[in-house]
């Protein structure tokens, strides 16, 4: 069982407040959808969470906890977190000039990795024919897709998701929603910004909006 | 984190840097097209006496090593910079001094050991002593990853930047005058028939401190520049 703890974030840039005394409790299986217009901080809330960015107040914890023993981690600058952690910004973070497989092959030695094949993700992101292209060639959905294929491999118990859906078409996007469920399924966290609605059971989801 | 996963990725990291530096063949020729153009348009313009292009030898071939060297920095952080990957690069599970330090040695491998195997050509081409070539190459093997070292750390810096040009020479000259002073302090010695031994164990030291230290600080520069 894995949570992650937030007490009283603010977040100050350019001497405006974006965004203060934010608390959340995401535990396993559920889902956390940010909200808020463009520029209420949503990117620099979850580039906080992910330790990136460091927060001007408040703590960011996360926490393991098994039957009989509960260890808890400061989020900010601790390797071990960002291992259980996988997030996916604006930037896709694909090299251009290596093929589909070499990009994945790379991350899986960066991840703690799990018992997912790389035929096996490119399968469920649908780009099980494009393995040997190279990345250049592919559109912007297509590479939406190869990052979102990096998440799958990478074994994480937390997914930090920053506007998954950009660039997916209707298919990519109802393949992303599963893949959420599936890790939610698992046990898993999932923190989300999103412009499209999205439709996840009630219950999973806890929505945070940061709209002043 | 096991011993063992840490020197797959450093290998991992390491094949990827100089894969993705093979298919950009052409750019990867820039700071060494650079290196040779200056060593070769010194005789032509100071023209072709022997013995003054003799004794500048050493000095020409270092300090185009060094301005070759550090117009090839911006290569080292910028691609992934822009494409998100050195995100990636830092939120994982292993420490991001070891993956710094597979990308400086790609680097390296990428921009000072053409270099190193081009010097001889154009020190015999100035009329250096063939005494001294090997000489050259050592100083040039022990000195041009302290380049790159120091440089990703003051790259790191500045990779945030728009304009970091200026702001970058002006961070590593002073850590590279002091590199460049003993290696071709150690070649003009070496010319007049001197021990050369303390030169280079000085040299050899540089390497030693910047490889141990170097990494922490261009580990925590990048973190800022991505925050």
């Amino acid at each position: 069982m894995m949570s992650l703890e937030v007490r009283d974030l603010s977040c100050i840039r350019d001497d405006r407040i974006l965004f203060s005394d934010v608390n959340i409790n995401l535990f396993s299986g559920q889902l956390l959808l940010v909200e808020g217009d463009n520029g209420s901080g949503k990117t620099s809330l979850l580039r906080i969470l992910c330790g990136i960015r460091l927060p001007e107040q408040g703590q960011v914890t996360w926490v393991r906890q098994s039957d009989d023993q509960k260890s808890s981690i400061a989020v900010h600058g601790q390797e071990s977190y960002a291992g259980e952690m996988a997030f996916l910004g604006h930037l896709d973070g694909n090299k251009l000039d290596l093929s589909v497989t070499e990009n994945l092959e790379f991350s899986r030695s960066l991840a703690l990795g799990n018992n997912n094949t790389i035929k096996d993700v490119l399968e469920r992101v649908g780009l099980e024919h494009f393995d040997d292209l190279q990345v250049s060639n592919l559109s912007a959905g297509q590479r939406r897709r190869l990052a979102l294929a990096r998440l799958l491999l990478s074994g994480a118990y937390l997914w930090i998701l920053d506007e998954p859906f950009t660039a997916l078409d209707k298919k990519g996007i109802a393949m992303v929603e599963r893949e959420i469920n599936a890790q939610l399924e698992q046990g898993g966290l999932v923190i989300m910004t999103s412009h499209h609605s999205v439709s996840f059971d009630n219950d999973k989801v806890i929505k945070l909006s940061l709209s002043q | 984190m096991s011993q063992g996963s840490l020197s797959r990725v450093f290998l991992a990291l390491l094949k990827r840097d100089l894969l993705l530096a093979f298919r950009h063949r052409a750019e990867l020729f820039n700071p060494l097209l650079f290196f040779v153009l200056v060593v070769t348009l010194f005789p032509l313009g100071t023209g072709a006496e022997t013995r003054l292009l003799q004794t500048m030898a050493p000095g020409i071939i270092w300090v185009a090593a060094l301005l070759a060297a550090m117009l090839s920095l911006d290569t080292i952080f910028r691609s992934d910079f822009e494409d998100g990957s050195l995100e990636l690069l830092l939120l994982n599970a292993h420490p991001t001094s070891i993956l710094v330090l597979a990308k400086v040695l790609a680097h390296w491998l990428i921009t000072g050991l053409p270099l190193m195997i081009i010097a001889p050509l154009l020190a015999l081409f100035l009329g250096l002593d063939q005494d001294v070539i090997g000489l050259l190459v050592l100083t040039l093997l022990l000195g041009t990853p302290v380049l790159s070292l120091i440089g990703a750390v003051a790259i790191a810096l500045t990779v945030g930047l728009k304009r970091g040009g200026i702001l970058l020479s002006l961070l590593v000259l002073p850590f590279y005058v002091p590199v460049l002073i003993f290696a071709t302090n150690a070649i003009e010695m070496a010319m007049s028939g001197m021990p050369v031994t303390a030169q280079l164990w000085i040299l050899a030291s540089f390497l030693l401190l910047a490889i141990t230290l170097t990494p922490w600080p261009t580990a925590a520069a990048l973190k800022l520049s991505l925050s």
